[in-house]
Order: C-alpha cells, then sequence, then structure tokens
C-alpha cells in the first residue's frame, strides 16, 4: 500500500498523542508505540476472538471498558491502559484464569517461557482466592508429536486458529462448554493432520506439549541455535533447542528468518535422525568383503592411493554430489573433480529444472520469484506440484496470502491437493498433452491478472518450460516464475555446478557423463558419492568401480562401497545453503556427533593426502570465493551473518542445455517423508500419516 | 396446553384469537378470525409505511433487551447484493419466561404472519425459526402450521399472487441458553458452535450468513400484524409513553393464580400480583421479586410495590423489565438458596467463550454452594459479591452481566440472610465440604 493511501488518526493513549493508520486495531495501535496492552486470544493474523478479556481497556465516552483487540482506532480517542478500573480488570481476569489452573509450573514444559505466567508475574494479583476443589482432567495423546493436558488451558483458540486458518487443517475444535470446555480433536480422540506441532507452538500456556520434548528439559537449560531446516527447499529457518549435544526441539517462535513462525512436522521434529543408533561414527573400509571401521587416516589413505592411482592412469572416475550438502561443500566438491581429479563426470540428482526456467527467462529481469512473492502476489498459479505436501512453507505463504490479500489461486494438478480449498480453478491432468491443455485453458483468467507468480514441480521440464514462459509472457503483465526442487540444497547443487555440462553460475564446462551413464558405465574405475544414494534404485555396471561414499548412515550406496566416511549433517555444520527460490541462508552448527565430520572437512582431508592445491577449504573462504565467483552469489555479508536470507540474483543470459530433461524427477517426498533423513527419523516413521501420499487431500 | 384462564384485567391483543372459545390455532380458524389480513394490508403499504407504523406503536424487543423495534428494522440496508433474512428468536430460555410458547403453540399462524410482514418489508425471501431444543413439541406445531400456510398459499412463492417470495422454516436449537443471544443463535443456525460473535456489525447488517437479518423475539413478531391492525398510534396508547402496546407477563413463583397475562405496559406491579396473580397464598408478604427473568437485578418486596411494569420504571429501580418472566419470592424463601439455584444455572449454561463467564460462573456456584450448606465463611461473602463484580461488564457477551447482576444484588440486599448461614469458625473448608464439579 503507498503511504499516501493511508489515513491517518491521532489518538490518545495514556496521555501520548499517537498517530496510527485508520482502521488498525487498538492493540496493535498501542504496541507500535511501545505500550503493552496485555492479551492471550488476540493473535497477530489470525481472526479476532475477544476471549480472554485481558486487553480491556478504558476509552473516554465508552460506558465499558473496551477490549483493545477488536476497536478499531478513531480520532480523537481517549484511551487508558493504566488506570485503576483497567488495573483491576487485568488482576481480575488473571484470577479467574487460574482459578482452574493447575499452577503446576515447576514441572510443566512451559514454564519459563509461558505467557501465563509472564503475565501473571506482570499484572496479577499475586495471591488466589480460590479455595474449592479444581477440575482435573487426564492428560490425553493425540498424536505421535501433540499431547494435551486440558487443566493448563486457557482456551485462547490460538490453536484452532492456527491449524484451521493458518494450516487449512481444521483438526482441532471445542466440545462441551461452560466451564467444562475443552480443546479437542475434530475427529474423535486424534489427530489426522499435517503434525506440525503449530498448535503446540502457537500455544501460550503448557496445554499442548510435543511428544519429543515433554519433560526433558526447562527452557532456560538449552542452547538456542538458529539454524536452517535440512529437509524440503523451503528453507524455513528454525531454532533448535540444544542440551548436552543432543536436539530436543526445534521451532522458529523468535519469528526470524523468512518463514516467519512456521515449521512443519520435519522443521519441529524431525531432527532425531541425529542421534540414531545406527549413525555411522567411524570409516569403513572394505576389508576381505566386509566393511570394517578404520580410523580416519586409514580410510583416507585408502581413497587418497586409489583416485591418485586411477586419476594419474586417465581412468574413468564418477562424482555423484549432493541435495544437502552446502554450497562450500558443493562448489569444493566441483573443484575437487574438475581440477584435482580431472574428471568431467559430475552430476547429482535434478529434482527442477531450474537451468530450462533461468535459460528460457534470459534476457528478462525480475521474473524469479522469492519466498516474498507468495505472500504478495495477486494472483498464483501452482503446476504440478503438491505444495502443502512437498512445499509446506511455500503453500503456507499462498494460504496467508488468500486469507490476508484474497489472492487469486489457479491449481493445475494430476489429482487434489489442498489447495483446491481456496482456488479460483482447479484443473486435472492425466499426462503432458492434457496438462498443456490445462494450463491453455486457464489463459484468459490468468490474462485478466495484474500480476501472476506461476510455480511448477518437476512435471513441467525441458521445452514445457519454454513453452510455459512463453505462455506467461504473452499475457503482457508481470509475470514471474518459481521451479520448484526438492531438497535443502538442491537449489545450491544447480547453482554450484554439481550438472556433467554446467560449472558454478551455469558456466560452460566440458562435458561429461551423467548420472545414469556413470552407473551404467560398466568399465567406471571409480564412483564418490557425497551425501546421494543414486544404488537405491539403480544399479552400478561395473563391478570393479571403487565406490567411496561419504554419508550418515548406511545407505544402499554406501553398503556396495569399498570406502565410507560418516558424514555430518546440516545441524552439525557450517556454510550456507540456497532454497527454492534463491535465498541464501546460513547455518549454525547446533550438535556435535563424535566420529563424523563434516563433508567439506572430508574433502579437504582427502585433497591434503592427495597432495592437491584446491585452496583453503573454509567455509568462510569459500563462500568468499563464490561470491566471487559464481554468477549471483555476490550477496550481502551482513544480512547471511545475522541470520537473513539474501536472494541471488538471477542468472540472465542463455545456458547450455544438455537435453536430457528425463533426468529431471521430483524424489516425490510427501510432509512426512524426507530421502535418506526421514527413513532414520523414528518421529517421522511413527506418524499414523507416515509414510503420506501427494495427491490425496 | 399451558394456558391460563383469561383474566379480566388483561388487554387481548396478541392473545385474542387463543381465548376464542374453539380456537385451535389452524389456518382456517386464524383465517377466521381475520388472520393475515394485516399481510395484505401491508402488501399495500410502501416498507418505509410499515416501518414507521411500527416506530409509532412504541414497540420494543419483547426478548429483554428491549430495542426499538421500528428502529432496529430501519437499519436493514435497502439495497443489498447480498440475500435479506427473518431469523425468529424462539429460543426462550430465560428462567421464569413461558409467554413465546403460549403463542406458538396456540397461533402459531399469528407468528408467520409477522414474519411474512416482516420479509415484505425487508424484501427477504428466507426465515426460520430458531426454536429451543427443549420445545420440541412446538416444532410439531409449527411445522405444521407452516405446511397450512404454504398449501394455502400463505408461503411460497408468488404470495396470494402478490409477486413475493417467502419461505420459512422451523430450526431447532440443541438446549443451549446462550443461543438465544441473538448472534449466538446466529451461529447455531449456521450449523456452528453456539458462542456470540463480535459485534459490530449487528445482525440488520450482518448477521445470518453475513447478510442483513431482522432478528426479533416470538412475541416482537407476533405484535406487528395488530399494529397495522390497529395503527401504531392506537397500539402505543395501550401502553405508556415510550413503551407502546401490551405485554405477555409469565406470572411465576408464590402466587395463588399464576400464568401467562397479556398486560399493558405500565401496568401497576402491587395490581399485577394482588389481582391478576391472585395474591401471595396464606396471606405472606412479598420478599422478593424479579421482573423479567432471572438475568434481571432482584428487588426486595419494598421496592416493588410501588412500580410499574415497564421499561423505565423497572431501570429507575435498578432492574429491568428483561423478558416478561415475573418471579415473585414470598417471605419464606431462602435467598441463598435463590442465590445458589440462579447460579447453578448460569454455571450451566455458561457457553465457555469467555473467561470471566465461564470460570467466574462456576466458582460463584461452589462457593453459594458452601455458603448454602454452611460451609463459608463471613469472607465468602464479600467474594461472592467481589467476583460478581468482576463478571460485570467485562464479560464478551450479556451472558455475564446476567450471571452478574441478579448474585450482585441479592448478596447486597439479603446480605443477612447470608451472614446467617456462615460457619462461625475462621477455618478454612475441609475438603468434603469443598464442592466437587457438577
Amino acid at each position: 500500500m503507498v503511504a499516501s493511501d493511508v489515513q491517518t488518526v491521532t489518538i490518545n493513549i495514556n496521555g501520548r498523542e499517537i498517530q496510527a493508520p485508520s482502521g488498525q486495531l487498538l492493540i496493535d495501535a498501542a504496541k507500535q508505540s511501545g505500550i503493552e496492552v496485555p492479551a492471550f486470544c488476540y493473535y497477530e493474523g489470525m481472526a479476532l476472538q475477544a476471549a480472554c478479556r485481558m486487553c480491556l481497556v478504558k476509552i473516554e465516552k465508552m460506558p465499558k471498558l473496551q477490549a483493545a483487540c477488536t476497536i478499531p482506532v478513531a480520532e480523537g480517542m481517549i484511551v487508558h491502559t493504566e488506570v485503576p478500573e483497567v488495573i483491576e480488570a487485568r488482576k481480575s481476569m488473571l484470577e479467574f484464569l487460574l482459578s482452574n489452573h493447575p499452577l503446576d509450573c515447576p514441572v510443566c514444559d512451559k514454564g519459563g517461557e509461558c505467557e501465563l505466567q509472564d503475565m501473571t508475574f506482570r499484572y496479577g494479583l499475586g495471591e488466589s482466592r480460590f479455595t474449592e476443589i479444581k477440575i482435573h482432567t487426564p492428560e490425553k495423546q493425540w498424536s505421535p508429536v501433540v499431547y494435551f493436558d486440558s487443566p493448563r488451558c486457557i482456551l485462547c483458540y490460538r490453536c484452532v486458529r492456527v491449524c484451521g486458518e493458518g494450516m487449512g487443517v481444521h483438526a482441532l475444535g471445542v466440545v462441551n462448554r461452560g466451564v467444562v470446555s475443552e480443546i479437542a480433536p475434530n475427529l474423535n480422540d486424534h489427530l489426522n493432520c499435517d503434525e506440525c506441532g503449530a498448535c503446540i507452538d502457537i500455544c501460550p500456556v503448557g496445554a499442548l506439549t510435543s511428544g519429543p520434548y515433554r519433560y526433558k528439559t526447562r527452557p532456560w537449560e538449552m542452547n538456542h541455535v538458529g539454524t536452517v531446516c535440512t529437509h524440503c527447499s523451503n528453507g524455513c529457518k528454525t531454532t533448535l533447542g540444544v542440551k548436552n549435544d543432543e536436539i530436543i526441539r526445534g521451532n522458529n517462535r523468535d519469528r526470524s528468518g523468512l518463514n516467519d513462525e512456521f515449521l512443519c512436522v520435519k522443521g519441529r521434529y524431525g531432527w532425531d535422525f541425529h542421534r540414531h543408533p545406527e549413525r555411522l561414527t567411524s570409516p569403513l573400509v572394505r576389508k576381505d568383503g566386509k566393511l570394517v571401521e578404520v580410523p580416519w587416516s586409514e580410510a583416507l589413505k585408502t581413497v587418497a592411493n586409489r583416485f591418485s592411482e586411477i586419476a594419474a592412469r586417465g581412468g574413468t572416475i564418477g562424482v555423484a554430489g549432493s541435495n544437502h550438502t552446502t554450497n562450500e561443500e558443493n562448489f569444493f566438491l566441483q573443484k575437487f573433480a574438475r581440477q584435482g581429479l580431472k574428471t568431467p563426470h559430475i552430476d547429482h540428482h535434478r529434482t527442477g529444472d531450474v537451468v530450462a526456467l533461468l535459460d528460457a527467462l534470459s534476457g528478462s529481469t525480475g521474473s524469479l520469484g522469492t519466498a516474498e512473492d507468495f505472500l504478495n502476489s495477486k494472483a498464483i498459479l501452482v503446476v504440478g506440484a503438491d505444495l502443502s505436501q512437498q512445499q509446506p512453507f511455500l503453500a503456507n505463504q499462498i494460504r496467508t496470502n488468500v486469507r490476508h490479500r484474497q489472492a487469486h489461486v489457479y491449481v493445475v494438478t494430476p489429482g487434489p491437493v489442498r489447495e483446491d480449498q481456496t482456488a479460483k480453478a482447479s484443473v486435472r491432468y492425466t499426462d503432458a498433452g492434457t496438462l498443456d491443455r490445462a494450463v491453455a485453458g486457464l489463459h484468459d483468467a490468468l490474462k485478466a491478472e495484474p500480476e501472476l507468480l506461476i510455480v511448477f514441480g518437476d512435471a513441467i521440464r525441458g521445452e514445457q518450460v519454454k513453452r510455459l514462459v512463453e505462455f506467461g509472457a504473452s499475457f503482457g503483465t508481470a509475470v514471474k516464475y518459481v521451479c520448484l526442487v526438492d531438497h535443502a540444497n538442491s537449489r545450491g547443487a544447480s547453482d554450484m555446478g554439481l550438472y556433467p555440462h554446467l560449472g558454478p553460475g551455469y558456466s560452460s564446462v566440458d562435458k561429461g557423463m551423467a548420472l545414469p551413464e556413470m552407473l551404467g558405465d560398466a568399465t567406471l574405475d571409480a564412483l564418490w558419492v557425497v551425501g546421494s544414494n543414486p544404488l537405491k534404485k539403480a544399479a552400478l555396471a561395473s563391478s570393479t568401480a571403487f565406490v567411496v561414499v561419504q554419508d550418515l548412515f548406511l545407505t544402499e550406496t554406501a553398503q556396495r562401497a569399498d570406502v565410507v566416511f560418516p558424514a555430518a549433517h546440516a545441524y552439525e555444520k557450517s556454510g550456507t545453503i540456497t532454497n527454492v527460490c534463491g535465498q541464501v541462508q546460513r547455518l549454525k552448527p547446533g550438535v556435535r556427533t563424535m566420529g563424523a565430520k563434516p563433508d567439506l572437512e572430508i574433502m579437504g582431508l582427502l585433497a591434503k593426502e592427495m597432495g592437491l592445491k584446491l585452496g583453503i577449504w573454509t567455509h568462510d573462504a569459500l563462500f568468499e570465493e563464490i561470491r566471487r565467483t559464481v554468477r549471483g552469489y555476490n550477496v550481502p555479508l551482513p544480512l547471511i551473518q545475522t541470520g537473513g536470507a539474501a536472494s541471488t540474483e538471477p542468472v540472465n543470459g542463455r545456458i547450455a542445455l544438455d537435453g536430457r530433461p528425463e533426468l529431471v524427477v521430483s524424489s516425490g517426498d510427501t510432509l512426512y517423508t524426507s530421502g535418506t533423513l526421514g527413513r532414520y527419523s523414528k518421529m517421522l516413521n511413527s506418524l499414523i500419516e507416515s509414510p503420506g501420499a501427494l495427491y490425496k487431500a | 396446553m399451558l394456558l391460563n384462564k383469561r383474566h379480566p384485567e388483561e388487554v387481548l391483543v396478541l392473545t385474542k384469537r387463543i381465548h376464542e372459545p374453539g380456537y385451535d390455532g389452524s389456518i382456517d380458524a386464524y383465517l377466521k378470525h381475520g388472520g393475515y389480513k394485516q399481510y395484505l394490508k401491508a402488501v399495500e403499504m410502501t416498507p418505509e409505511q410499515v416501518i414507521d407504523e411500527v416506530k409509532v406503536s412504541n414497540l420494543r424487543g419483547r426478548g429483554g433487551a428491549g430495542f426499538p423495534t421500528g428502529m432496529k428494522w430501519g437499519f436493514v440496508p435497502r439495497q443489498s447484493e447480498k440475500p435479506k433474512y427473518i431469523v425468529v428468536n424462539a429460543d426462550e430460555s430465560e428462567p421464569g419466561t413461558c409467554k413465546d410458547r403460549v403463542l406458538m403453540e396456540n397461533d402459531p399462524h399469528l407468528l408467520i404472519e409477522g414474519c411474512l410482514i416482516a420479509a415484505r418489508t425487508i424484501g427477504a425471501q428466507l426465515g426460520y425459526i430458531y426454536i429451543r431444543g427443549e420445545y420440541r413439541f412446538l416444532v410439531e406445531i409449527t411445522e405444521r402450521a407452516i405446511d397450512e400456510a404454504y398449501k394455502a398459499g400463505w408461503l411460497g412463492e408468488n404470495i396470494q399472487g402478490t409477486g413475493q417470495t417467502f419461505h420459512l422454516r422451523a430450526h431447532t436449537g440443541a438446549g443451549a441458553y446462550e443461543c438465544g443471544e441473538e448472534s449466538a443463535l446466529l451461529e447455531s443456525l449456521e450449523g456452528k458452535r453456539g458462542v456470540p460473535r463480535i459485534r459490530p456489525p449487528f445482525p440488520a447488517v450482518s448477521g445470518l450468513y453475513q447478510s442483513p437479518t431482522i432478528l426479533n423475539n416470538v412475541e416482537t413478531f407476533a405484535a406487528v400484524p395488530s399494529i397495522l391492525e390497529m395503527g401504531g398510534k392506537a397500539w402505543a396508547a395501550l401502553g405508556i409513553e415510550k413503551a407502546g402496546g401490551t405485554k405477555l407477563t409469565c406470572l411465576t413463583g408464590h402466587l395463588n393464580n399464576p400464568g401467562v397475562f397479556e398486560l399493558p405496559l405500565g401496568y401497576p406491579v402491587e395490581k399485577m400480583i394482588n389481582t391478576v396473580g391472585g395474591g401471595i397464598p396464606k396471606g405472606r408478604k412479598l420478599k422478593a421479586f424479579i421482573p423479567g427473568g432471572s438475568s434481571c437485578p432482584v428487588l426486595t418486596g419494598d421496592e416493588a410495590w410501588p412500580l410499574t411494569m415497564d421499561y423505565d420504571s423497572m431501570a429507575k429501580a435498578g432492574s429491568m423489565l428483561g423478558s416478561g418472566g415475573v418471579v415473585v419470592m414470598d417471605e419464606t424463601t431462602d435467598m441463598v438458596k435463590a442465590a445458589l439455584r440462579i447460579m447453578h444455572f448460569y454455571a450451566h449454561e455458561s457457553c465457555g467463550w469467555c473467561i470471566p463467564c465461564r470460570e467466574g460462573t462456576t466458582w460463584l456456584k461452589k462457593i453459594l454452594h458452601r455458603l448454602d450448606e454452611g460451609h463459608a465463611t463471613a469472607k465468602d461473602i464479600d467474594l461472592v459479591g467481589d467476583l460478581a463484580k468482576n463478571m460485570l461488564g467485562r464479560t464478551f457477551c450479556p451472558l455475564g452481566d446476567a450471571a452478574a447482576l441478579p448474585t450482585i444484588s441479592i448478596v447486597h440486599k439479603f446480605r443477612h440472610e447470608f451472614e446467617a448461614k456462615i460457619a462461625h469458625t475462621a477455618a478454612p473448608p475441609t475438603a468434603e465440604q469443598l464442592v466437587a464439579l457438577n
């Protein structure tokens, strides 16, 4: 909104003149002026309740105290928030609230970060006049994630709203009435939902608690480490609660980062692979056909010797990179392969045709969408993606956009998706032919939109991307595009040049073999797999190839390996990753695992062992090199350092395509699966919805 | 059939047919007694003229709040993209009140005609009669009457050749007092949990399905045909200035002749009790008086005697005319028990939406219970008054006030009765003396 569009009014709060935009709620106007009006049920962005009555204030010329959360400011309004009448009202509300509250703060998970506790200290009566028997109901478990302790509940309905309005799930409601009113799942006694845990995080008291966290710690005993979720490509900021090198919770209550306070089940609870009993903690070398634990020095020497020997005789070495490792690791890996091992054969599992999109957009500027565009664009076209399953944060952005800005959403998918609920039009397709027709059928509606964000999954690849961009360009309006990819750093792997035909920044390089060719090459001498599991679905043709794997677990590929290095995961390392929209964020190590090393360190040690001169291999130095040499990555450092998300500048220019669109295949992860990490997450596997299914909304 | 004998003091306007011998409330009987004629009259009038007549009549909402009906109808926007609705509040649940059922049971077509006129006035094509869950039998009666009206062409498309379309449905609540509050009623009618809405907007602008809605009490709608028949001025003259017409008054409690009587507004309390109500049994004295349902502040006998039954007189005395549910309590009444019974009701009926009402009513119920049992101390009496005051004016909807007002007045006016019951000990109550839920 342009500033001049907003009428401002002058109101007076506690004797202070305050300017506020007309129509703003009094509680927000006060907050922005640094005046706290306490409230439980009021929650910015959610439907108004006026149920907790904590925000009652005195407004002159009004007979009764008024709820500041539902009163819009009006010119000349004179408000008092600290007069005895108001102070008394707050005290009485807290007294009422605490009357049936168990006051079990010393054992409550929320103790120390509880809004009821804080408010009672600040505004409460100090002592209770309640001498009656408190109502007690037993605790309930609604899912592996969600536990509900009704007596602690203050019925602010935040959970009901965040589940319904926020997530579009509507799993929670209220049963009974009066003093025995209770939050309850709408489905009998259990939740059938996204298990996102938003209800738990948003709960101002300890009524909703999470299975992984409950009774494990007190909030002040943890270290809080702000990093980025390692699962899907959305790049949600998450703050890990860490105690004794164990992760015990993930949330984003400080609303830092691009995702505000949104996290899905994987971001909040999908970190327990960290302490999985099958986690590799020692290098393994195959001896007499068996993988046996060896010291790091021995494993490094074994690999260095074989790699040097194969490289020296001009043998064929294939390198498979990862969708999860950091930009620095990916950058260093391709440098290692191309400069150190002198092999052009490097690739990764491509989950979205980013290359085709960048090429098709060549010559245009401002055409790549960001996470903010999902929140602000007036119209959004979703093609071939189940966003709420695969891109949960982007789906949440769209829901918020629809809720607050009435965005028009158009959906073209092979099956039902949650976005159908609010879509202007939902069209189904069965194959590429019907997909094109389905998209074309929306032409008139889309052309009428003042702006449009087009989001597409792996159903659109190769020539189809070009056709889609031409379709968008034909409207003559501002159209932006986002090519969806699967994993935490899929976009970074692409940008850093883990392609047989493209180097960092999509520069042209001598063309090598793509992943299927490497695996199918019966004469392959060595295969180096970093954080990937290509042999899960394909066989390795060369029976004599020397296979080196860096991973957290003994995956199908690692089982075939000759040497396995135990790798660290994203919550254990530094570095940067790039999300689906090309936004770079920094990881912060929160925990350590004895025996495992970050991939960069493994590669660096290997380079050292082989005597290669590949430059300094610290994250900082490599990030500097990336900023200097990779197109689009000259992002502002302060933003990255302070936990912000910096948008990379889109590459503008033609890119050499390798004409292999069939290699672009989404791994099809759902809300409850996450490749190898998901397989080793007890939490995700314990969910009744697991493994979930796409297009079954 | 809840219908007492007519009393000669009654002024029969709404109930005039009911007392005719042999009148059975069928459409034939209704038409024979001049039914639906006022609708045809309304058809000849402009909507403004109808609203003006209602305004002139000084008809005020008969559900309890007493908001001027004509003004309420005037708030409905003339032009609206959305459909408009008529909703009848037949969720009669105020303790002491049983007047709407008399009208609906005995003369259901009167209500239908009132709705029809209202629909004609604002241009609504669909109406709902929201009947309280406990009034099962009324659903059948109402539906039968609606059927008759459809068959005789007084509901449906092109009603009596006027070109007007109006459909009417009976809808039943599930037994929640809260759903008598208009916005909670609308929520319930929409199929949601019966909790009140944030107002404004008011139903006239955004009511059922967020569309302009006229929502009135049964008696209010039923009064409209007689207003058109007599003319607003004559109708107003039945009552007093500022409060026109008659009011169905439910005389309950310690009376020789309890029942529902149609009395003009401004009728003296003394005459109402002694003449219409036949006086208090055994010549006992009036101790306490509730003018219009249990949510009104309680008056002492001395306060009540000189009053008249109208909005202003009751307001001046610190109470309300309310819904017309008069409760007469004689000198044998235990006021602590009365306060407990009232609070028991509100604790049971609190919808649970907002904190002060949800927690306050049950807390008060528990203390009052202890007081009644003799397990309370002097401090508890003050606590009752305090908690009720803490609820007053701070709850989301008027239910909290409804629970607080009678309690405050009883504690204030009959404090000696509470004091007589307190335990003469400073020791806190033992676990056995405390009251568990329910």
